[in-house]
Order: structure tokens, then C-alpha cells, then sequence
């Protein structure tokens, strides 16, 4: 049925842009405006009506809401002032526009800078290491060597399995009572570890077990990086009598630049945003120790009560800008490789 | 001195006896025959190199495999012996056939299955039309685009959560399939079709340009010589939106309420909560869970290397 719908748009889409290609020659002199965008609507049309599809969709699943939680961020709407249904009963909304308040307040607060400074810690090491562990894996892999195959899927297995099945795994085995870390321990005469009780240890196994996760992913993108650096330019280095070191100092990891600079800029965006992982295994707690601003902005509106829509918009709009302010940055510095876009 | 000492060269070969120990051959010769050169090859290691990457690759090998094995081997372990250090000693099917029997898994699976196969025959559609249009295409919008494809990714779940809530009870979406798999198909298509780019644009411009010559409009050139040219590229899509579908847990469990409407993400943490734990249903039903995402991922997983350095490289 798609091949039906897509050839005949096909066939129109044919013939209008030949008409207007007619058309543009005509009226070149004239060089009118309406005849500038019916031009642009001839030409492009295709493109556009490609890419409709997806710009659709997001428009209305993020555009919307977007608009309507920025909003939101700037009155003062919680689970009591908002519109809703009780029983027959429909109740308008009362809050009210209250401008920046709720930034002010969040700024002014040291919860925001506490998980801010949380937030950044575990999205820095959990890039850092799962990068660095899948450069030195894939190096490793990226030889000729016994049971290649075999290793390369067991390495990835982590990615194959769903998260929040990994992560119910990791709760199994971070059990304080009789997990099975804390029972090896206990064998080895040591005291066991409340895991995911205790500040410091939840944090570390938080980042623990989403390096875990994200080291796959990071193995299989250098991996693919490795491979798509030319062979000559090692056979050259190696008649000029660089060794292993320098080979991999000034071949390999500038081969690597591309793909490890959209690697990097994506994998930090999802760390940052890592919902599932603490939210699953520690709940953010103990108190709100691995509580980040994603899963901090979660609980102001859904789990605390009352819920404070307009505090965990604020909250969602804040991260939204950090994030932006990171990704312009980035972009900078891809567009300086010669990126067109 | 001049040659690289003979127990070397033996291991070394011994070592790549596999596969490729062909090409291998060559450049060894050419460098053994240059006299002077220390310098070691890409192609030779000593036998201590050799153990330590082979014990190093087996150590991650045993932490990336470990947990997956251990929910495999606990849910095999009657319920009362969940925590048992040992492995299994009194080997049981109870835990699935419970979950089977006992529990609305099946309707889960049901769900889960409805949404993600939706979400990624639609979703790899249209990545693929809107990777094709940003390849190919130099057109208004295009910057604008690629942007909102970044910037759509580092959404946080938090800020849309709400509204997307509300939203969906508005349209009376709320608990039914298909709001599910229009959210899911704003989380997974931004990357799809910034990773479909990356492949189209692997693919020469010529090719188009041959079609268009000989008659096909730009559709039909898309649909009719470039998709099949992009058949990895398609798997990996593929993939991806149906691990971003299977595995999503935030708005599958805020949009699906009641035992029958729940997705497995969803169904799973019902077995454990504050009231109960019952970690043997729960590997149980883990197993079944990643089972089929594991399998799919075997299939497409020698295509998955290609498709995300093209998308990464080039993009």
C-alpha cells in the first residue's frame, strides 16, 4: 500500500516539479514573491513532504507539551489548583501566573546546585569510563586473535539485554541481606556492603552498573571507527619505524575524532537524562543521594505530594537549557571538522 | 637482532592460525627481511602480550556476561532459593510456568508486542524517508532539522512527562496502544534518521542520479534503488526502535494503568515493590523479556557495527 501512495505522490510530484522548472525560467526577469515561495514549494516540495512525517510527530508530541510545561513553569499549578474530574464533579483550574518565581526559588536553593553537582559527577565518569573501557576493548578486538567472534558477542551482550531487565539483575545482586556480592564478601570474612543504602556505595553502583550498560555501545561505535581507518596509513607508519604507542597516539585516535565526537556528544545526553537506571535501582535514594535532576524533576511531580507540576516543569526547563548550552558548544566544535549542517 | 627471535614468530602464528593468518605472511617476511628494525608490527605480539589480552578480554568478558547468566540461572531455582549462592541444585520450571499460568504476562507480552511492532514499522519508514530527504536534499529547513533531531534526543523524560499526560487524556489515548507508540516513535526516530542520514549518505549520489535518468521520479528512486542499497542500515534502525520500544519503562508506566493494559517494562515491576518480592516470577519473566531482544539482536548485530559508524561518522 506504501509503494501505491508513495508512487503516485511520486508521479505528481514529478510533474509539478518539471512545471515549475518551466515556470522559474519564465519568470526570472520578474523575479516576483509569490513566485519565489510557489518556486521554493516546486523544487522542494518532495524534501519536504519526506521529512513532514517526522516533523509532524514531534511537533505534536514535544512541541505541544514543551510549550504547555513552559508554561506551566511560570504559574504555580500543583496537584491541588490544576483542572480535573472528581467523580461528576469537574473542577476548573485555579493557579495562577506567578512569572519567574519558581526559578528564583530554585536557583536560590541549594537542592538545585547539590543535584546539579551530582548530575554533572555521574554524567562526566559514566562517559568517561565507559568511553575509555570501549577504546581499550575495541583496540584489544581489533586484532587478530583467537575467538574474536565470541568475544565481540559476549561483550556486547549487556547492550542486547533491555535495561530495566539489567538492572533488576544488578538489584539481585546488590541485595543487602543475601545478594550475591555481599555473600562473596561475607565468605572472604568481610562485613557486607549496603550497596544501595549507603550514600557512598549507591553512588558507585549507580555509575557502576550504567557503565556496565554503556560500555557496549561505545564498543561497537569505536569498533566500527577502528575499522573504517585505512590500513596504509599504519603500513606507513610502520615503514617509518613508528611503534605500537605512536601508531595508536597519532593514527588511531585522530582516525577516531568523528566518530567519538558524535559518540561523546549523545552518550552524554543520555547519561545525563539516565532515567531508568536510578530510578529502578535506588529510587534516587538513600535520601535523594543519587537523586539527579532528571529523576529529581520525576518526583517533584509524581512522586512527592502534593505534586508540584510547576516546580518539576521549572525543573524540566532548567535541564533543557543546560543541555543546550552543552550542545551549542559541542556543535561548535563539530563544525569546525567541516560539518554543513 | 635482525630477525625477530624464532619462539616469536611461532606463537605469533600460532596465535593467528584462525582466520587470517594468509595476509599475515607477507609483511611479516618483508620486515623480518629488513635488518635493524625493532620496532614491532601491527600483525606480531609476543606470547606475554598474548596471554595478558586474552586474559584481559576474558575478564570483561566474565563481568559483561555474568549478570545476564546469573538471571538466567536464578530463574531456574525454586522461589525460596532466589538468593542461593549455589548454583542451581534443585532445578525447577516452576517460576515460568507460574508466569505463564499464574500472572497476565502473556497479555504483557501481548501489549508489548502490539506497540513495539507498530512503533518500529512505522518508525523505520519514516526515518528512513526523512535520513533520505537530509542526505540527499538541499532544501529550507534542513539546518532547522537536523537541529530539532539533536535537540529532540536530550528531551528529558521529566519536563514532557506531564503535559504529554494530559495531552493524551485529552485526545482519550490514555491505556491504549497507540499513544504509546506515537511517544515511542519521538524517542526513537530522531536518532534513526540521523543514523539513516549517515548511511545514505555512504551510498554515491550516482546511483540516484542513473534513476532519475532513466525515468524514476525522486520517490521512486528512494523506494525502488536506494532502500534496498540500504538494507543494513534498515536492520539497524530496526533494532534500534525495537529496543527503544521493549524496553522503554517511564511512559510505558505512566500511561498504562490496570493489570491487562500494562507493558512487560511495566508488568515487571509488579513483581517487585515495596509490598512484595518475588524475584523468582521476576527472572522468570526477565528471561522471557530478553530473550526475544537478544535474538533480533543476533540477527542484525554484524550490520550493527557498519550502521553506526556510517550514521556517526558521516553525520
Amino acid at each position: 500500500m506504501a509503494v501505491e501512495t508513495s508512487q503516485s505522490v511520486a508521479g505528481a510530484a514529478g510533474a509539478g516539479s518539471a512545471r515549475g522548472r518551466g515556470r522559474r525560467t519564465a519568470n526570472q526577469p520578474a523575479g516576483a514573491r509569490p513566485g519565489r515561495l510557489r518556486r521554493a514549494l516546486t523544487t522542494h516540495w518532495y524534501a519536504w513532504a519526506m521529512t513532514a512525517p517526522v516533523v509532524l510527530v514531534i511537533g505534536v508530541i514535544i512541541g505541544y507539551p514543551l510549550v504547555r510545561g513552559a508554561y506551566l513553569s511560570l504559574t504555580d499549578a500543583n496537584e491541588a489548583n490544576v483542572e480535573r474530574t472528581i467523580g461528576a464533579n469537574h473542577i476548573p483550574a485555579t493557579y495562577e501566573f506567578t512569572g519567574l518565581d519558581n526559578y528564583t526559588a530554585i536557583l536560590s536553593d541549594e537542592v538545585f546546585w547539590d543535584r546539579l553537582g551530582w548530575t554533572l559527577v555521574w554524567t562526566v565518569t559514566c562517559v568517561v569510563l565507559s568511553f575509555g573501557l570501549g577504546l581499550v576493548l575495541a583496540n584489544m578486538l581489533n586484532r587478530r586473535i583467537r575467538g574474536r567472534g565470541f568475544y565481540r558477542m559476549a561483550l556486547i551482550l549487556p547492550w542486547a539485554v533491555p535495561a530495566f531487565v539489567s538492572v533488576f539483575t544488578w538489584r539481585l545482586l546488590f541485595n543487602e541481606r543475601d545478594g550475591l556480592f555481599n555473600k562473596l564478601l561475607a565468605g572472604g570474612g568481610i562485613d557486607g556492603i549496603s550497596w544501595l543504602n549507603d550514600p557512598t556505595w549507591a553512588k558507585v553502583a549507580v555509575i557502576a552498573v550504567n557503565v556496565w550498560l554503556g560500555v557496549p555501545f561505545m564498543l561497537v561505535a569505536m569498533l566500527g571507527g577502528l575499522q573504517s581507518i585505512p590500513g596504509e596509513l599504519y603500513e606507513a607508519a610502520e615503514m617509518d619505524g613508528a611503534g605500537p604507542w605512536q601508531r595508536f597516539r597519532h593514527i588511531t585516535l585522530p582516525g577516531l575524532r568523528p566518530v567519538a565526537a558524535t559518540v561523546i556528544l549523545l552518550s552524554s545526553i543520555w547519561t545525563f537524562n539516565m532515567f531508568p537506571v536510578i530510578y529502578l535501582l535506588t529510587r534516587g535514594g538513600p535520601g535523594d543521594a543519587t537523586e539527579i535532576l532528571v529523576t529529581y524533576a520525576y518526583r517533584l511531580s509524581f512522586v512527592n505530594s502534593p505534586r508540584d507540576f510547576a516546580g518539576s516543569a521549572a525543573w524540566g526547563v532548567l535541564i533543557l537549557l543546560l543541555l543546550s548550552l552543552f550542545a551549542v558548544a559541542y556543535r561548535r566544535a563539530l563544525r569546525k571538522q567541516g560539518d554543513i549542517w | 637482532m635482525s630477525t625477530p627471535p624464532p619462539e616469536n614468530t611461532g606463537t605469533a602464528a600460532g596465535t593467528v592460525k584462525g582466520r587470517s593468518a594468509g595476509p599475515a605472511r607477507p609483511g611479516r617476511a618483508v620486515r623480518s627481511a629488513r635488518p635493524g628494525r625493532r620496532v614491532r608490527g601491527r600483525g606480531e605480539r609476543s606470547p606475554l602480550a598474548s596471554a595478558g589480552l586474552h586474559l584481559a578480554l576474558i575478564a570483561a568478558t566474565v563481568v559483561a556476561v555474568f549478570p545476564p547468566l546469573w538471571l538466567l540461572i536464578t530463574s531456574f531455582k525454586p522461589k525460596t532459593d532466589a538468593f542461593d549462592t549455589s548454583l542451581v541444585k534443585n532445578f525447577t520450571l516452576g517460576n515460568y510456568t507460574h508466569v505463564l499460568g499464574d500472572t497476565a504476562f502473556l497479555s504483557w507480552l501481548g501489549n508489548s508486542a502490539l506497540v513495539v511492532g507498530t512503533t518500529t514499522v512505522i518508525g523505520v519508514f519514516i526515518s528512513a524517508t526523512t535520513g533520505y530527504a537530509v542526505s540527499r536534499f538541499r532544501f529550507p529547513g534542513l539546518r532547522p532539522l537536523m537541529w530539532l533531531l539533536l535537540i529532540t534526543q536530550m528531551f528529558p523524560v521529566a519536563v514532557l512527562i506531564v503535559p504529554l499526560y494530559n495531552l493524551m487524556a485529552a485526545l482519550g489515548l490514555l491505556n491504549q496502544p497507540i499513544g504509546l507508540v506515537v511517544t515511542y516513535l519521538t524517542v526513537a526516530v530522531p536518532f534513526c534518521a540521523w543514523m539513516m542520514k549517515g548511511y545514505f549518505d555512504g551510498i554515491p549520489a550516482e546511483i540516484d542520479e542513473a534513476g532519475r535518468v532513466d525515468g524514476l521520479t525522486p520517490f521512486g528512486t528512494f523506494w525502488r534503488l536506494i532502500l534496498p542499497l540500504a538494507r543494513p542500515g534498515l536492520a539497524v534502525t530496526a533494532f534500534y526502535t525495537f529496543i527503544t520500544g521493549w524496553a522503554e519503562v517511564a511512559y510505558a508506566s505512566a500511561f498504562m494503568t490496570g493489570e491487562e493494559n500494562l507493558t512487560l517494562a511495566g508488568g515487571l515491576q509488579s513483581f517487585v515493590n515495596q509490598y512484595t518480592a518475588d524475584w523468582g516470577s521476576l527472572t522468570a519473566a526477565a528471561v522471557l523479556i530478553a530473550a526475544p531482544a537478544a535474538l533480533v539482536f543476533g540477527l542484525v548485530q554484524r550490520h550493527l557495527v557498519a550502521g553506526l559508524t556510517a550514521g556517526a561518522t558521516k553525520s
